[in-house]
Order: structure tokens, then C-alpha cells, then sequence
């Protein structure tokens, strides 16, 4: 049988007193899509920087493609490819140089390393990217969209053709939030745009890290089915409005826009729940001026389960 | 190895995009033989014509200029995030480091070219046959290399590209209080001991005998055995320091 694409078991990490992860266990099944979601310091970035060599756990095993990251680093290292938040790429360095330098890297022969430059090097027209002209350094371009994009399409360029290459092109997070950039890997790991509304579609499971642990894992339904199926939109007639209802309300909001005088909260959807709600938070019916049934986002499920903003969404 | 050498290439791409860095460090040591051979020459005496005595003094004050900026290269790679990139990639930190003093050497020896060229201009006339000037490029390669480790693993200690900046600084300074200005015998005494004494004044030494045809004695061996030790020294200071960085 084939061993997972990656497997930790209670992976700790702490800096001085500070405990980083407190018992990270992650199974990730080949050919997938996985994504790890958490607010800023939750531990993604240490999770992510563990399973790819980079630092050691304090205790804990992982594997990824079945070898141990502790003991059979080089094996590890060249089962993955690692597209960095920061520095994937070496902006003092154009496309070209930087996708001839990974493939020298990547063990392809000079002329391999070379031959596909003019297809992969210059603006990815076909992925809207407006990124560095060809021939020019990443450097200047660095508020563009084209280096995270090369990055992903360099990280690519290294991978066996095979099924399971999605999994590793996951983005190593570090303020990766519902919606974020684990949106735009769906498919054939090519990067996509951001998906409207949330990442309801971004990834094959989800986890949600929060304080060094796994809060969650599931599909993007199983998390929302944790919370609430749908989430109840009202919209209330003014700020005082607002005000009395949020502390009416309580702990079941999931949803807060105080500029749109806007709450959300979370409910089965079902006609009597609402009706019943409505008439609990708003008897005189004076205070709610509209509201909407969604399909409840990841956004509604990462605020519920960690109490916290998505740090980046 | 072929990392080393892939590295290598993306060292000396990164010395191309800084001209700014090269022309100093290339103006700077030019700048100063022709202050010293124009403006304070005259009142060296060295017993012959002063370029004559002062171009092995620039050479090496040359190689310090270059052999910094890798403490400064080096820095900012452990810096930014592309460190990580490479070491998921199993490149080992010898060939990322390797990769920045090969850089280093060969940006040193086209400096020592233009070096060169500028002394011959104003004077300067070589007395060495062919093994000597073999035996003297020799010297400088060993030095250069000696002192491209040693920058090194300062970047690995500095931590920021300025702090590393310092060091180039300190060693820019080095040649002066050794026999490559002026004559160490012209120094008070406490000074004379420190530059008789000092890894400078033997490679100084023996590249100006091999220059002009003159016997080196001691002074090749000594300039040997000063750059083999600052290269093993410093070699295994950057391993253990860049484990400990990436730990």
C-alpha cells in the first residue's frame, strides 16, 4: 500500500517557554490537496518548516513519502518542493536564471535545466500575470503577482508526474487564511485566482491549526457541518441596533460588519430556527431590517472554531 | 559538486547585478596606489622606485576590498528566506558557501588584473619569469581564498548585511601596519613587532620577491602556512556556524 503523502504524530515545538506546536498529528493522503489553516502564531509556518527538513521537532515523528524527516532528510528533501512565502525565488536573479538555477538544482542535465526556458520564462500571459518583463530581476518586481506565481510554476517544474504533486505544492503558511492563497491550487496545482467568496473549493481537506493544535480536519462540508450548515445574514436598522443584537446574540455570532450594520450567525437554515430566532433577538421587530440564508463559509467555520479573524483573507 | 558549481554561477550573477560594489571595490585599491605612489611615495624611502615597492601592498589591499563583500553576500542569503529554498532542495551549506568564495576568487583575480594593468601604466616592471609570476599569483589565489572562508563565516555571524559591512572595513585596515606601504623597520618599535608578525607582511613579502626576482627565504612558506590555517580555521567555523543557523 502506499504510505501517506505526509504523517505526523504528535510533533512538538517550543521556543523557551514558548510552546509553539503542542501535539501536531496530520495524515495526509497522496493525490490530495491539503490545506492548514490558522491564525497568525497558530504554528503553520513551524508545522510546514518540520515536515520539509528544515527544523527539528522537539518530540514527535513525521513522515513525508514514508521517510522519517529526521532521519532520511535528503530522501524527504527530494520528495518535495517547497514554495516559500518569502523567497522561493532569488529576486536578485531574472525568471530565466532562477528556472535554470532550481533545474541545475533539481539534478536536470544543463541542456534540460535550459530547454524549457522559452516556454516557462517571460509573463505567464495564460495565468494573467503581469509579472517582470524577460530578462529583467525579480527585485523590482516584487509587489507584482509574478514572483509567487514563477515560484509555483519553479516548484512544480520539479516534481515527478505524478498524481500526488498537489499535495506538495501546498504553500508553507505563515498567514495563510479561508480564501487565501490555498485557493488558487485547486486543480493541477497551476495557479488560479483567488476563489470569490472564500475557499470553499480550495483545497481536499482542511485543517485548522490554532494554538500549536489541530482544531479540525475535514472536507470543507464536514468543517462547515461542525458549525452550522448556513449562516443567517441580518441586517440591522442602526448602530444601536447592531449593538443589542451582538450582545443578544452572544457566543452564535460568526460573522461581524459593524460598517454594514451586519451580523452573522450560524443556523440549520430551517424556516422555524430562523423564525424563532428572529422573534428572540427582535420582538418588537424594530431592530432587524433584512437578512439572507448563505451557505455557511470557511471563514464562519475558522472564526467559530478558534475564535479568532483569519488572519488573512 | 555540481551544486557547488550551480551556486557558483548564481554567486558571481549576484556580483554582476552589483556593479556598484565591484567598481569600489576596484577604484578604491587603484585610488589608493596612485595616492600613495603620487602623493606620499616621494618621501618613502625604499630604496628604489616606490610603485615598485607598493604594488604587492595593493594586491592584498585589493583582496581584502573583494574578499568582504562576501561577508556581505553571505549575510543577506541567510537573511532572506532563499536559504530555506535551497536546503529543501538538499543543497548542502558547503556548496551555497563555496559557491560565494569561488565567486569571491574570481571576481579578486579580474580585480588583480585591472590592478595590474594600472601599475604597469604608471611604472611598475616585473622582474619575475614565468614560474615566479606562476608562484606569485599562486600566493594571492591562496590568500584570497583564505580570506573569502574567513568573510564567510563572518556573514554567518553578522546579522545584517551592515554589521557584515564592518568587517571589510577591518580588513581594508590590515595592510598598513605591515611591510606593504612603507618599510615595518620605519615603525616604532611596539607596531613593528605586530607587523612583523601579522599573516600580511609574509604573503606581502613573498609576492613582491617573486615579483621583482628576488629570493623570498622564509616568507613563501610563512605566507603558505598562514593562509592554509585562516582557510582550515575558518572553513570549519563556517560548517559549525552554519549548522548552527539552521538548526
Amino acid at each position: 500500500m502506499q504510505p501517506p503523502a505526509m504523517e505526523a504524530r504528535g510533533l512538538t515545538k517550543s521556543y523557551g517557554k514558548v510552546a509553539v506546536l503542542r501535539g501536531i498529528d496530520l495524515t495526509i493522503a497522496p493525490g490530495t490537496v491539503f490545506a492548514l489553516l490558522g491564525p497568525n502564531g497558530a504554528g503553520k509556518t513551524t508545522t510546514v518548516r518540520i515536515l520539509a527538513t528544515l527544523l527539528a521537532a522537539d518530540t514527535g515523528t513525521a513522515r513525508v513519502a514514508g521517510r522519517d524527516v529526521r532521519t532520511e532528510r535528503s530522501a524527504v528533501r527530494r520528495a518535495i518542493s517547497l514554495t516559500g512565502q518569502y523567497a522561493a525565488l532569488d529576486e536578485q536573479l531574472t525568471g530565466a536564471e532562477n528556472l535554470r538555477m532550481v533545474g541545475r538544482l533539481a539534478r536536470l542535465s544543463r541542456a534540460a535545466a535550459r530547454a524549457p526556458r522559452r516556454r516557462t520564462a517571460g509573463p505567464l500571459p495564460a495565468h494573467g500575470c503581469r509579472g517582470p518583463p524577460r530578462g529583467h530581476v525579480l527585485r523590482r518586481y516584487a509587489q507584482a503577482p509574478g514572483p509567487r506565481r514563477l515560484a509555483r510554476r519553479r516548484a512544480r517544474r520539479r516534481l515527478p508526474r505524478r498524481a500526488d504533486h498537489r499535495t506538495r505544492s501546498a504553500q508553507p503558511a505563515g498567514g495563510v487564511g479561508p480564501g487565501g492563497r490555498a485557493g488558487r491550487l485547486r486543480g493541477d496545482g497551476l495557479p488560479h485566482h483567488p476563489v470569490p467568496g472564500g475557499g470553499d473549493r480550495l483545497a481536499d481537506r482542511i485543517a485548522l491549526i490554532d494554538g500549536g493544535r489541530i482544531v479540525a480536519e475535514g472536507t470543507a462540508a464536514e468543517l462547515k457541518r461542525l458549525v452550522a450548515a448556513e449562516r443567517l445574514d441580518l441586517t440591522l436598522t442602526g448602530p444601536e441596533a447592531y449593538a443589542t443584537v451582538e450582545r443578544l446574540l452572544g457566543h452564535l455570532v460568526v460573522r461581524r460588519e459593524p460598517a454594514e450594520r451586519s451580523l452573522g450567525v450560524a443556523t440549520s437554515g430551517r424556516a422555524d430556527h430562523i423564525r424563532e430566532l428572529l422573534d428572540t433577538v427582535d420582538p418588537e421587530r424594530s431592530l432587524v431590517e433584512r437578512f439572507t440564508v448563505h451557505g455557511a463559509t470557511l471563514d464562519d467555520v475558522f472564526m467559530t472554531l478558534t475564535d479568532k479573524e483569519p488572519s488573512h483573507v | 559538486m555540481s551544486d557547488a558549481l550551480t551556486m557558483t554561477g548564481r554567486s558571481l550573477r549576484l556580483s554582476a547585478r552589483t556593479p556598484d560594489a565591484l567598481i569600489t571595490a576596484l577604484a578604491m585599491p587603484v585610488m589608493l596606489m596612485l595616492v600613495f605612489v603620487y602623493f606620499f611615495g616621494g618621501a618613502i624611502d625604499t630604496g628604489g622606485k616606490y610603485v615598485q615597492y607598493v604594488v604587492p601592498g595593493v594586491l592584498v589591499l585589493c583582496a581584502g576590498f573583494g574578499a568582504g563583500n562576501t561577508a556581505m553576500s553571505v549575510t543577506q542569503d541567510m537573511q532572506s528566506g532563499i536559504i530555506d529554498r535551497f536546503r529543501a532542495m538538499d543543497v548542502r551549506g558547503a556548496a551555497i558557501l563555496s559557491g560565494h568564495v569561488a565567486a569571491s576568487l574570481a571576481r579578486n583575480l579580474a580585480a588583480t588584473t585591472v590592478v595590474f594593468g594600472v601599475a604597469t601604466a604608471i611604472g611598475f616592471r616585473a622582474q619575475a619569469s614565468s614560474a615566479g609570476w606562476l608562484a606569485a599569483i599562486g600566493v594571492l589565489v591562496c590568500y584570497i581564498v583564505a580570506l573569502s572562508w574567513l568573510s564567510a563565516a563572518v556573514g554567518l555571524i553578522a546579522r545584517s548585511p551592515e554589521a557584515a559591512g564592518g568587517f571589510t572595513f577591518f580588513i581594508a585596515f590590515l595592510p598598513y601596519p605591515s611591510s606593504g606601504f612603507v618599510p615595518v623597520d620605519t615603525m616604532p618599535s611596539w607596531l613593528r613587532g605586530f607587523a612583523e608578525h601579522q599573516p600580511l607582511t609574509p604573503v606581502i613579502e613573498s609576492i613582491r620577491g617573486l615579483l621583482l626576482g628576488r629570493p623570498v627565504d622564509g616568507s613563501g612558506w610563512q605566507a603558505l602556512v598562514w593562509c592554509a590555517g585562516i582557510t582550515v580555521v575558518s572553513v570549519a567555523a563556517a560548517e559549525a556556524l552554519y549548522r548552527r543557523r539552521t538548526r
